[in-house]
Order: C-alpha cells, then structure tokens, then sequence
C-alpha cells in the first residue's frame, strides 16, 4: 500500500521479537514491517501481548530480535528514533506547569523557570500548531481535558521527530469529539510528515476506519493485512469472537 | 564582610541593625531562605514532604554518630548522615514493595531513635536540646560564607538538572521513556536537599526546618499557573516570611525559627482561600 506523499519506500522492520518471563513465553517470533505514512494497527485479545510489544519496541524490557529501520535507499539505521504516546498519562493535576513548559523541557536543558530560549519557543509553538492545540500553551497542563492532554502528549512525542510514532490505546477514556479530533491530527501527520505510526487499539470501528494496515496478535503475528482482509480472516474470528459479531462486521 | 556590615547600617537605619548577632541573622535569612524557597518547589511537586520531615529528624542520629565518632565538627557527621538516609530512602522507596510513608516513618522514628538513645546516654542531652528549635542569631561569620557557597552551588546544580527533574516530577515513566536516566536525577536532588537541610538545622531546628521547606512552595503553588511563577514566588515568600519573621522575633522578643514558619502559615492559608475563591 503505498502512500500519497511517495516515501512508501523505507520502512520499520520489527523483526523476529521474542519475550519470555519466568519460563513462560510472552512473544515469540513476532516479525511485521511498519511503512512510513502509513498507520498499522496492532490488534489481539486481552492479554495477547501488545502491551509487552511495545514495551520490547521501546526497548524497556529484555526481548530477543531486533526493531531497524530502513530508508528508501537501502541504508539501514538500528538506533530509531521512537516518539511515544502512553494510555494515560498518571500525573499531579494540581503541579503549576504549564503547556509550553512542558513540551520546553523536553526540548531543551536550558533551565525554563529562568529563560526561554526564542527559537525553541517557535518551535514548541509549531509542534503545537501541528496538533491543533496553539491556544492550550499558557494552560495548566492539570487543567486540559483528556483529549487536549493526549494532543499536547503527540505534540511531546514529536521532538525530536520520530521515524516511529507508537501509540498505546491513545484515546481510551476521550470523548467522542476529542477522539475524533485527535484521529484527524493522526491523519494529518501521516501524510504530511512521512511518519510511520503504530496504534495499539482495542476500538476497531477506529482500526476498519483509520489504519492502512492491521496486524492481528495473540503471542504470535496470527494474520496481518488491511483492515478487511484481517477482519475477514478465520483467525479474527476465532480471536474476536464476542467482539466481531457486534463491532466489526 | 566590614563593608557589608557598614552597608546593612547605613541601609537599614533601624535599632536591631545596631547588633551585630541581628545583621548576621538577616544575612543567613536572605541566604538561607531562598535555598528553601527553590528546592522547595520539587521537593513539593515530587511529594517529597514527608521525606524531608525525616530527613530533618535523622539530624540527631548525624549528631550522635559525630559524638560516637569522636569528630570535632559536627557539621561532617550531619551532613553526611543526612545524604546516607536521603539515598537509603529513596533507593527503598524506587524499589517499591511496601508503600513509600510507611518506608519513610520507619526511617524518620528509627533515626530520632537511635540519636536520642546515643545523646542522652549518662543524662547529657540537655547540651544539644538547641538543635530542636535552632538559633540563626547564633550564626558566625565564617557559616555565613559557607551558605553563600551552598546557595552559589545550588543554582548551578539547578540550573543544570532543572528540566529533567520537572519531566520527572510530571510522570516517571515518560521521563525514562525519553531517556532520562531518572534514579541518577532524582538522588542528585536529594543530596542536594540532604546537604541544605542539615546545614541550616543548627539555625532552623530539627522541629521546624521542614516547615521552612515545604511552606513557600506550597504557597506559591496556591498561586502559580506555570513553573516559572511557581519558582519565583516561592523564593520571594521565603525571603519575605524569612525577614518579616526574624524582625517580629527581634521586637517580639519570640523564637525566631518559630516567628518566621507562623509567618509562613498564615501566607500558606491566605493563598490557600484566595485559590479557592477563584
């Protein structure tokens, strides 16, 4: 499936990730590539592993295999730049840090609580531009709204810009209109700054609706393709059972 | 220090300026408080309170390990105690087994403990009861220049592990997502904090230097919408309860580490009703 913008060329290979814990086998084998402007969506059960995926992907747990990416001429980087946007974000509602200097922190060691450094500021001021949030930056970062947070989160994991955008369940717990909203960001990213995004999702009205690709996991890859085929599968429906009687057909 | 002195005088035309144990108080005030004032803003953001409580406490088992020691200033042996127990804490609280108040009310009663029990061996404790309430008239010269290098230091430190620790204190795990080697961050902060604390104790009090921390930050998040107005107005609520409180004492003729924390308090409730009218 290649995409408008003509980058569909390099890709992320995931290749081959296995995680075992205390002899029971969490992955194993587990090998998709990941398109740039193109969104995957990463699909399974409860407990089928894709949260242990991610963690192997943002190497925060012990795996074997390997995550590298390619570039559309061959050359091949092993150290991706990832950006992560968790499932919700546990933090103190009440601390007196604002929008800007939150995503200034992540961008800069100049101390923010004595000077801003301008071109950063211009920076910050497009990554927020980029998710829809430019009036949200003198705001308490306590006083968003779920929606607002996660954008303000995109905005955060796009410096420095990632090869790799992963997204964990981004929405859950958003409103609809916020969910929506935060979709159309997705989208815009996509294509027009060549990312390739994962999306670990359990909404799959989302999934036939947004992802170019899916890729259905229980502990292995069971079957990977655009959204139809996948949903098609006789492994989706032994997987989803309950679930592809109501929300995906 | 003669030319501050003449300067203060001249500056100050009031009768406490006249006694030179009262401008070496205001000194250490202007230098001590705005110590307070600015770890006190990520000692609060990271719910370190309680920890710094402790920390304050553990003072008498950094004394009494100084007497068992036979070392001469007991400086060496509180300061070193302090960042032993900072590090030993939040090294059991990362680990994260037994919830973190508990771990730290161990620590705290366990070290008052012990320190009581060496110091008051043969009935002499009376000799170190000033470390509870502190005396910052007592203050020398020499101790003053020892803060200006602390508060010096201090704002470098600061200045260079500001952002990361602000990562931190928003959540762990994005921080360490972003490759911010957290354990490192966050035991430099409290040294750091360990390293203050009980360097002011012996003008504070044991009783009373955690109040110092903990009530201008607290205030200033009452206020504060972004960290920059967090960090400054907690610095000028501890300067400004700091003096306002030791000259109340002077007139007052009342303990001046007790004046300047009720100072503190009624800033704290004030900003307090004035958020919650908002």
């Amino acid at each position: 499936m290649a995409s408008e913008n003509g980058c569909g060329l390099c890709k992320i290979k995931v290749d081959n990730i296995g995680v075992k814990k205390g002899g029971e086998v969490l992955l194993s084998a587990v090998s998709f590539h990941l398109h740039c402007g193109e969104l995957t969506a990463l699909i399974g059960v409860n407990g089928a592993g894709k949260t242990t995926l991610v963690k192997s992907i943002l190497g925060e747990i012990h795996h074997e295999g390997t995550v590298s990416y390619e570039s559309h001429d061959g050359e091949k980087i092993n150290n991706i730049t990832i950006g992560y946007v968790p499932q919700h974000l546990d933090f103190d509602r009440s601390a007196p840090i604002s929008v800007e200097d939150f995503l200034l922190v992540g961008r800069t060691n100049s101390p923010v609580c004595f000077f801003k450094n301008k071109k950063i500021k211009k920076e910050v001021d497009n990554a927020l531009g980029m998710v829809g949030c430019k009036d949200l930056k003198h705001r308490k970062l306590g006083s968003l709204s779920g929606g607002e947070l996660q954008r303000v989160m995109l905005a955060n994991a796009l410096y420095p810009l990632p090869e790799l955008l992963l997204l964990d369940e981004p929405v859950s717990g958003v409103d609809a209109a916020g969910s929506e909203k935060f979709y159309e960001v997705i989208k815009d990213l996509k294509q027009n700054y060549h990312m390739a995004i994962a999306m670990v999702s359990h909404d799959l009205g989302i999934v036939r609706d947004f992802a170019d690709n899916v890729v259905l996991i229980n502990k292995s890859v069971l079957k990977s393709g655009n959204a139809r085929s996948v949903f098609n599968s006789p492994e989706f429906k032994s997987s989803f059972y309950s679930l592809a009687e109501g929300e995906a057909e | 220090m003669n030319l501050i002195y003449d300067l203060l005088s001249s500056a100050l035309p009031f009768s406490w300026a006249d006694y030179i144990f009262m401008v070496n108080a205001f000194i250490a005030v202007l230098l001590i408080a705005p110590l307070m004032g600015i770890l006190g803003t990520m000692a609060v953001n990271n719910k370190m309170a309680f920890f710094s409580d402790a920390l304050g406490h553990s003072a008498f088992t950094g004394i009494a390990l100084g007497v068992l020691l036979g070392i001469k200033n007991e400086m060496i042996s509180l300061v070193a105690f302090g960042v032993f127990l900072a590090l030993i804490i939040t090294r059991v609280k990362n680990k994260g087994n037994t919830s973190s108040d508990t771990v730290i009310s161990v620590f705290s009663s366990t070290s008052i403990a012990v320190g009581l029990l060496v110091l008051s061996y043969g009935g002499s404790f009376s000799k170190y009861s000033s470390y509870l309430v502190g005396d910052i008239l007592s203050v020398t010269e020499t101790e003053i220049l020892s803060l200006f290098i602390t508060l010096i230091v201090v704002i470098i430190i600061w200045s260079l592990i500001y952002n990361k620790l602000l990562v931190i204190s928003v959540n762990r795990e994005l921080a360490a997502s972003r490759g911010i080697k957290t354990a490192v961050y966050e035991n430099i902060f409290v040294i750091v904090v360990a390293v203050v604390v009980m360097m002011s104790i012996k003008w504070v009090g044991i009783l009373l230097i955690n109040s110092l921390l903990i009530l201008p930050a607290a205030a200033a998040r009452n206020i504060a919408k972004n960290s920059r107005q967090y960090l400054l107005s907690s610095v000028i609520i501890s300067i400004v309860c700091g003096v306002s409180g030791l000259l109340i004492s002077f007139y007052g003729d009342t303990s001046a580490g007790a004046t300047i924390v009720t100072v503190s308090a009624v800033v704290f409730f004030t900003t307090y009703i004035f958020r919650k009218n908002k």
